[in-house]
């Protein structure tokens, strides 16, 4: 079946459905694909909050100079100047869409503290305040009447002549491939954290955004920066909030020493979380861990605070570990969480290719540049996602409906047809993925070198060949998973490649590329993005693009 | 540790092995019947129910599907039946469900399934959609926030909790006999949205949450309180919303006679006047609804189901009334 639509959205989180209710606002026919129901988007485990300079005390500035400062000036700086000017539009915006946000005494929106931010600027509804805005948001997507399919998987997107004209996806449900043919579509499929493991991610993060652009030929940026957060659980890798920090919990280690104060003695546990997360790395490699994880100290904020503030990471490290924080310190160590870099896109989320939007995780603006503050990844997926919709809606007004695509279709329906014939060789998606994660947090983590990398590289291009002869092994038409899960690992693969060259690349440490054989930021050559894109016979082609300065020149960065 | 999981599976393009279940009895029986496959797996042992799953899917029987995520009740994929109990995957121990070394997962008989373990979610996802989950909002500047109470937004916080996952609609004794009750989920989210200090429409929710297949449909058996894995309480937030509605005067409704009569015949006797309250909730002069009560009244009889035909007055009555005096409320 081929379906039009005047504006395509693939992902249904925060950004995708940001950006469908901003185009289908101004007038355009808006249809959303998500590979699971948009409810259970990753945007609802951010937990933190957001940022927004809305205080009189506060100005957009500051909050600009903070996320500049945070990037290690990697960042761009006119992106982050529109992005801390319209943030308290947007987040003003989410309350009137109902988001029951945490109140002063004034009954004014209240804040708590965040990391590497010079001001308490960040809004939040408990502990689950990516839920709060993915709830009222789907809620709104639910009363303006906007078009989503639901558990629709994109396996291509459709590119005639130079210019993105759709994408063709799976009904998981029903088993049947389309085209969903557009005059502009978005990338809004999130993040990757799945190419490594353990990861902060859910297992639909998978990186599906930036393999499709990629293999259109959009240019990947700033791949190499990942994020690791500082407080992620023992064993399961789930997600400690920063908030918990911002709270005013304490990390420490075996000895029960608050271990920041060597590190970052004026923000202490609130440095930037790539500070945070090597500072943690060093207590570990110097044996003042326990069991390979630093502690999480909550006990003096007080049963109080934690059942109100912090309820489900409360809830979260009873549930795995058995542990309760209002009693015990809690075992954490630096997980995968974030990957800073995704499709190269303008402050309207349109990428270098004609039609092609980004917005949110997958896109790389960029805001974040080598390290992206807690709270303002929420801020990103709205503003940019709102940007991109409403650039949409204009672009397509120019844009003249299209009649071909069957051809694009028959052929994606026998490339998935080729794959479910693939006969039982012995490799499986589940053994490659393990593989690829643990090879990517052991070798592309904290900490880099060049011999680990060109092993790292070595070792992804083998499983890329392994992954050549997998086989799905379910046979059914109706919610082929298997299928599914092969198809997400040639994304990932593709993902951890763009990673690791960009890593190699940039031959100095900046935010959150820690180059043991390069310790220091080298401004002279490397205050650029690095960009990867997909040559015709497949391999990756690096060029360069300078970072914009616009008044805040790049200084030492301490905390 | 090592575990037996049965599993039950369904492909409606695909002939399973395993054991063909039985079919479910009334009110289930439109459903099709599942195969039961039993994986014998090791695991560790503080896993939980979906990573034995997921261990199964993996390195098993890559046709087993199961929807799952996040694997930390944030994402709401993995609500199923465990042991015949809604229950999320992700956070149900394997060692708290196991009888005998075994466990049963199976989609829930109240949910049209799709493909094993995963089930239709349009008919719940429509529930919610027929509440209008969202705010119309009262007329504020678009500059500023509104000005509200952190309680008034604390009070909204335990609904915000919900993950949609499900598992209160699955084990609702209401859903099961009326599938056009508007379940638990569905009127926790009502509930979210008629409290909301800044939503303009309050007096139109409450009226509409009101009528038939409304909150008073729900005949608070706990089901959905006991099964939410977020603390969401539904139950206690249907109780809300019908305070609310008959404080606002929407009273002319069987649920609001019905809880009347009720509390007049405790107050008057002490005890409960069978034979009054159906004719009083149905309303007296409601002959069409009274005549098709009929036929349950003949099953209850036959059944030697009898309320006393004399209503006698429990000793020491007056007592009884001092309670309502000092509960208060209108019947005082």
């Amino acid at each position: 079946m081929i379906i039009d639509y005047d504006v395509l959205v693939l992902g249904a989180g925060l950004a995708g459905m940001r950006s469908a209710l901003e185009a289908k606002r101004r007038g355009a026919s808006v249809g959303v694909i998500s590979k699971v129901h948009p409810l259970r988007s990753h945007s609802g485990a951010a937990e933190g909050g957001i940022n927004a300079a809305l205080d009189p005390g506060d100005s957009w500035e500051i909050h600009a100079f903070d996320t500049i400062k945070g990037s290690d000036y990697l960042a761009d700086q006119d992106a982050v100047e529109i992005m801390c000017r319209e943030a308290p539009r947007d987040l003003i915006e989410m309350e009137h869409m109902g988001v029951v946000f945490f109140r002063g005494p004034d009954g004014k929106l209240g804040t708590r503290a965040f990391g590497g931010a010079s001001k308490a600027r960040t809004y939040f509804v408990a502990d689950i305040t990516g839920q709060a805005l993915l709830n009222a948001l789907y809620d709104t997507i639910l009363k303006e009447d906007v078009k989503t399919h639901d558990e629709w998987f994109a396996t291509a997107l459709y590119v005639p002549d130079g210019t993105c004209r759709g994408a063709v996806a799976i009904d998981m449900l029903r088993g049947e491939l389309h085209l969903l043919r557009a005059k502009a579509v978005i990338l809004a499929a999130g993040g990757m954290g799945r190419v490594y493991e353990p990861s902060t991610n859910a297992l639909i993060c998978t990186g599906d955004g930036h393999a499709l652009a990629y293999r259109a030929g959009a240019p990947l940026m700033d791949m190499e920066m990942v994020q690791y957060h500082p407080t992620t659980l023992k064993g399961t890798g789930f997600l400690m909030t920063e908030g918990a920090r911002g709270e005013g919990a304490y990390l420490t280690n075996k000895d029960g020493e608050r271990f920041m104060q060597r590190y970052a003695p004026k923000m202490m546990e609130l440095a930037s979380r790539d500070v945070v997360s090597r500072s943690e790395t060093i207590e570990l490699a110097e044996g003042r861990g326990v069991d390979g994880c630093v502690y999480l100290d909550l006990r003096h904020l007080g049963a109080e605070l934690i059942h109100k503030k912090l309820p489900q990471i409360h809830e979260i490290a009873l549930n795995f570990l058995g542990l309760d924080m209002v009693e015990v310190p809690i075992p954490i160590r630096p997980g995968m969480h974030y990957i800073m870099g995704g499709v190269k896109t303008d402050s309207d989320g349109a990428t270098p290719l004609p039609g092609l939007y980004a917005a949110g995780e997958c896109a790389c603006v960029s805001v974040h540049g080598g390290n992206r503050l807690g709270a303002n990844s929420l801020l990103d997926t709205l503003v940019f996602g709102r940007r991109s919709g409403a650039h949409m809606a204009d672009y397509v007004k120019n844009v003249k409906p299209l009649a071909t695509g069957e051809e694009f279709l028959k052929s994606e329906t026998q490339r998935i047809q080729a794959l479910l014939d693939r006969p039982y060789k012995g490799e499986t998606h589940a053994r490659l993925r393990l593989e690829l994660g643990t090879l990517m947090d052991d070798k592309v983590g904290v900490y880099r070198d060049e011999a680990g990398l060109q092993d790292a590289l070595a070792k992804v291009r083998a499983i890329r060949t392994r992954a050549q002869s997998v086989s799905v092994q379910d046979k059914g038409r109706i919610y082929n998973q298997a299928l599914l899960f092969a198809l997400e690992l040639d994304y990932m693969i593709d993902c951890a490649e763009a990673t690791i060259v960009s890593a190699i690349e940039r031959k100095e440490s900046r935010g959150a590329q820690s180059r043991t054989d390069y310790p220091k930021r080298d401004d002279a050559n490397w205050l650029k993005h690095v960009l990867v894109t997909r040559s015709a016979d497949g391999t990756p082609k690096i060029s360069y693009q300078p970072v914009t300065i616009t008044k805040w020149q790049p200084m030492e960065r301490t905390y | 540790m090592h575990v037996k999981m049965v599993v039950g599976r369904y492909a409606p393009d695909r002939k399973l092995d395993g054991e063909l279940g039985a079919p479910y009895p009334p009110p289930y029986s439109d459903k099709p019947r599942k195969t039961y496959q039993t994986f014998e797996i090791d695991l560790h042992d503080e896993a939980m129910v979906l990573d034995g799953l997921i261990h199964i899917r993996e390195y098993v029987d890559e046709s087993l599907v199961v929807r799952c995520s996040c694997r930390c009740a944030i994402c709401g994929s993995c609500a199923m039946w465990i042991n015949g109990h809604a229950k999320l995957a992700c956070t149900t121990k394997m060692k708290d469900v196991l009888e005998n070394g075994t466990v049963r997962v199976e989609s829930p008989p109240s949910m049209m399934p799709v493909r094993d373990l995963v089930w239709d979610m349009g008919p719940f996802m429509q529930k919610m959609r027929s509440v209008k989950p969202w705010l119309e909002g009262k007329p504020v500047s678009p500059d500023e926030e509104y000005r509200v109470p952190n309680e008034a937004m604390d009070e909204l916080v335990q609904e915000v909790s919900c993950i949609s996952c499900g598992a209160c609609l699955m084990d609702c004794e209401s859903y099961a006999v009326n599938d056009k009750f508007l379940g638990p989920h569905a009127l926790a989210r009502a509930y979210r949205y008629a409290n909301d200090p800044r939503d303009s429409m309050q007096q139109e929710r409450l009226k509409e949450y009101s009528d038939p297949n409304g909150v008073w449909d729900c005949t608070h058996c706990y089901e959905c309180v006991h099964v939410c894995p977020k603390g969401v309480a539904p139950l206690e937030q249907i109780l809300k919303i019908r305070q609310m509605s008959v404080a606002a005067g929407y009273t002319n409704n069987a649920g609001t006679r019905h809880a009347l009569a009720f509390a007049e015949s405790v107050r008057g006797s002490g005890r409960l006047n069978e034979l009054t309250l159906m004719p009083k909730s149905l309303g007296l002069f409601n002959i069409k609804a009274q005549l098709q009560s009929l036929p349950s009244a003949f099953n209850l009889l036959r059944a030697g189901k009898l309320p006393p035909i004399i209503h006698h007055k429990i000793p020491g009555v007056t007592r009884v009334k001092a309670i309502f005096k000092k509960v208060g409320g209108p019947l005082t």
